[in-house]
């Protein structure tokens, strides 16, 4: 005799219960600490950060622990955690030229004021199995710099900026930086907007969507004007106060894309700009973002807008792997009600069909 | 009441549930249209009933008696979940009798048990948007409601009814509510779909992942578009429900083996159940 | 401030879930008077009436410009709704999400009705009325009206009938309204139709 399928509840919970096994492993291997996951693992922890949109590394090692690695179930974690939090008001906006720099590079000048400073990148490694690696007691160390590098290093674009050559970068008057953590999009989408919800975004699907610009899809002629990598302190205007106090310090990365205008009949040709900013060290990620920014400003500069990367309602729906995740997964969830009722359309234009056919035939024969 | 440690009653903070509300009363002033309201990260992935979640939690309180199917089951995985989820943050009555509940949320169904005045129907909501299959871009579609250009949707039904002899649209088939906005009744069967229609119970709409809310409010015309010549038709089966015999309810069809045996049962437990206590057999019990 | 500001809700988080409850419901059923919970330790502040009150704690806050009429104007409420609440007072009437009107309603122009593309982004007012049980009546009907309701009303313009088909003739655009009399409730979406029933 059938019965209903009962017992949901109880298969959820042994199923939880064998996720939280499996996630610890073997336990004669010693558990990862968030400390280790922090310092060893650093760039996932950046990542959780950037697409978590929250600064705090031992949230984010602890989502990384959680999710077993998987980082987007990591960002998941720590935006459903970051949702909850209450709002005490928005920081000061940060100058990037304050930053205490780690790393500076720029693609578009051989040398410039406070040089070329390499830091610490996979760029000039050979990409090796390094078999030391696999022992536990590695203890590497580098050389320290004399002196700490000056403060204040000027940027590229700031550089560029002085000729004139290149557009200059206006904060927006009296308008209220949008959230659309708050309010939902809506299109047009504004720069400011945009760049919070590419910031948010899938580094895959941005890094991709950059690429296919390169590739001639809405093509932009995009330098690698300058990337940083430092630390930068955070300032806030308590009301009460009226001043601004610093609540702390955190580590960004900052990409400047330089791109080719050809001018229009009333402005002379100039280059334009493209952005990219993220938490931690995600320098493949600022890149990416800094191609997107530019290939979603074609509209306002007065390009033909054509590929998928120049489509804003294309890539801002879609930048997000949070949604696109669930979304995507939610095909596992029972769908049988909708499958039956495709089932039982199915057979009816099946049967439709055959007795078109078959009152064809009947037709034929009679006119034979 | 027990709630969850260090999170709120229903785990939204207080201004994420006014913000909430405030576009429920919107929704429910424009009957069918899709109000953006800015949606929260839930600790349940987006796809899986966040639009819905946040509605119910907006609205729930400590006297409400919750309810929650999937496919028109309770004891399905997304329901016991999403259930849980409302049991650990709100301390809440739960039932599976659609008759004790003053809030049902659902995917999937509408209850066979006739609805009656007082209760909400919280629908989640993966796609809101009807016209979205014949038109990607939200500024398109959102100029085509505020000027009730619904063309497009109607060339579609009309060209299936060209090229198959009837509508293929089985399920999410699209209604207009009180003549006005064309509105995804989420991904029910069209089956379902005349129940929307002059519903005494209030119904609301979710969407999580696409940021809207929308509502029809009780006893408000719903039809589901077709033509004078092809009018709106539901599923029927030629069996009954192997277990409570009822020939009326929408069926799951359940492949018994591999050789082609299936057999077909009520969709809605709670009704089977119930009908099966009043002494209703069907063939499966009657063998 | 000069006087003692009156309490807020006892409990934040139940009671605006009961008020908002009961709005709910008065919105879902046009011209159906809802009682509301008494939630108000010491009263409303003159010359709101509890319901007006009940209302703005549950759903006022910063991302809610509100407007206040001449009547109900005074600085305790504008200090209690600061307070409690959070929200922007505005002068613009066009820029408020709400308004409180505790004196007569003699229009309902130039509140947001919204676009036709976002109809939502329209102002929500909460009048208050003389009684929602004597006074002239009205025959209501539309969404959430089963067959029609009578609603009548102490305190409404002789016209309002009038000026209320003219704000229906906007939809999707629209204002929407809750009457309000001591702690009882009435709402009135965009969508209802209100005739005057002759006497």
């Amino acid at each position: 005799m059938y019965v209903a399928v009962k017992g949901g509840e109880r298969a959820i919970e042994n199923s939880r219960r064998l996720l939280a096994e499996e996630r610890r492993g073997d336990t004669s291997v010693p558990e990862v600490t968030l400390a280790q996951i922090d310092e060893q693992l650093s760039l996932a922890v950046d990542r959780v950060m950037t697409e978590g949109s929250l600064y705090d590394r031992e949230l984010a090692a602890l989502a990384v622990k959680q999710a077993r690695g998987d980082l987007i179930e990591a960002i998941f974690l720590l935006r459903a955690y970051r949702t909850t939090l209450p709002r005490f008001g928005y920081a000061e906006p940060l100058d990037t030229v304050a930053m205490q720099v780690r790393r500076r590079i720029s693609a578009t000048y051989k040398d410039l004021p406070g040089g070329q400073v390499l830091g610490p990148t996979f760029d000039y490694t050979l990409r090796l199995l390094d078999f030391d690696l696999a022992a536990a007691d590695n203890a590497p160390e580098a050389e320290a710099a004399d002196a700490p590098l000056e403060g204040g290093m000027p940027r590229v674009t700031d550089i560029l900026g002085h000729g004139g050559l290149i557009e200059p970068e206006e904060p927006r008057d009296e308008q209220e930086v949008g959230d659309l953590t708050r309010d939902p999009l809506r299109f047009p989408a504004e720069r400011d907007v945009r760049l919070q919800s590419l910031a948010r975004g899938d580094e895959g699907f941005l890094l991709s969507l950059g690429y296919s610009t390169q590739r001639g899809y809405g093509k932009n002629h995009p330098f690698a004007g300058e990337i940083r990598l430092g630390e930068l302190a955070v300032e806030f205007v308590p009301e009460e106060l009226g001043f601004p106090i610093e609540i702390g310090e955190i580590t960004v990365t900052e990409c400047q894309m330089v791109n080719q205008f050809q001018g229009s009949a009333t402005e002379p040709a100039k280059f334009t700009r493209g952005y990219g900013l993220t938490f931690g060290h995600c320098e493949r990620k600022a890149m990416a973002m800094a191609l997107v920014d530019r290939s979603l400003r074609a509209e306002e500069l007065g390009e033909q807008a054509k590929a998928p990367a120049q489509d804003q309602e294309f890539v801002l729906y879609h930048a997000d792997n949070v949604e696109a995740s669930g979304f995507t997964q939610h095909l596992k969830l029972p769908h049988y009600v909708d499958f039956q009722a495709e089932l039982v359309m199915v057979r009816r234009m099946r049967e439709t069909a055959a007795n078109n056919a078959a009152r064809n035939d009947d037709f034929e024969e009679a006119a034979d | 009441m027990s709630t969850a440690q260090g999170y709120n009653f229903a785990y939204l903070d207080e201004q994420t549930k006014r913000m909430i509300r405030r576009a429920i009363l919107k929704a429910v002033a424009i009957p069918g249209y899709q109000v953006p309201f800015g949606s929260r990260e839930m600790p349940l992935p987006y796809g899986w009933g966040t639009g819905g979640i946040q509605v119910t939690a907006a609205i729930l309180g400590p006297d409400d008696t919750l309810k929650v199917i999937d496919q028109g089951a309770d004891d399905t995985t997304n329901a016991v979940n999403i259930r849980s989820f409302f049991q650990k943050t709100a301390g809440m009555a739960t039932t599976d009798r659609t008759r004790e509940a003053s809030i049902i949320q659902t995917r999937h169904r509408i209850p066979e048990t006739p609805l009656v005045e007082g209760q909400i129907m919280v629908y989640q909501v993966p796609i809101p948007e009807p016209l979205r299959w014949l038109e990607p871009r939200e500024g398109e579609t959102r100029k085509m409601h505020g000027l009730a250009e619904y063309g497009v949707m109607q060339v579609k039904l009309y060209e299936d009814i060209a090229h198959y002899g009837h509508i293929s649209t089985a399920y999410d088939y699209p209604v207009r509510v009180n003549g006005r906005y064309v509105m995804s009744p989420s991904p029910i069967p069209k089956f379902d779909n005349p129940k929307m229609d002059n519903s005494p119970a209030l119904q609301l709409f979710g969407a999580g992942r696409e940021k809207r809310i929308y509502a029809i409010p009780p006893y408000t015309r719903v039809e589901s578009l077709d033509f004078e010549d092809h009018p709106f038709q539901i599923e029927s089966w030629d069996q009954a429900c192997a277990i409570c015999g009822s020939a009326d309810s929408y069926l799951d069809e359940i492949v018994t083996d591999d050789k082609g045996g299936r057999m077909f049962v009520c969709s809605d437990t709670d009704y089977c159940g119930e009908r099966v206590a009043a002494g209703h057999t069907g063939e499966e019990q009657a063998a | 401030m000069t006087e003692t500001l009156l309490a807020g809700l006892a409990d934040p988080t139940l009671d605006s879930q009961r008020v908002f409850r009961a709005a709910l419901d008065a919105l879902s059923r046009p011209g159906r008077a809802v009682d509301l919970p008494d939630v108000l330790p010491d009263g409303a502040p003159a010359p709101l009436m509890p319901a007006t009150a009940a209302l703005a704690l549950a759903l006022f806050d910063y991302e809610t410009p509100v407007w206040l009429d001449p009547e109900a104007d005074r600085l305790a409420v504008r200090d209690w709704l600061r307070f409690h609440c959070g929200c922007p007072l505005v002068a613009d009437k066009a820029q408020a999400r709400f308004a409180i009107l505790a004196g007569p309603l003699d229009a309902l122009d130039g509140f947001a009705a919204g676009s036709d593309a976002y109809p939502d982004h329209s102002a929500t007012l909460l009048v208050q009325v003389a009684g929602l049980s004597e006074g002239a009546a009205h025959r209501l009907t539309g969404p959430g009206i089963e067959l029609e309701e009578t609603m009548q009303i102490n305190g409404l313009p002789d016209d309002f009938a009038a000026l209320w088909e003219r704000n229906r003739g906007l939809f999707p655009r629209g204002i929407d309204l809750f009457l309000a009399d001591g702690a009882r409730l009435i709402g009135l979406p965009r969508t209802t139709r209100i005739e005057r029933k002759e006497a």
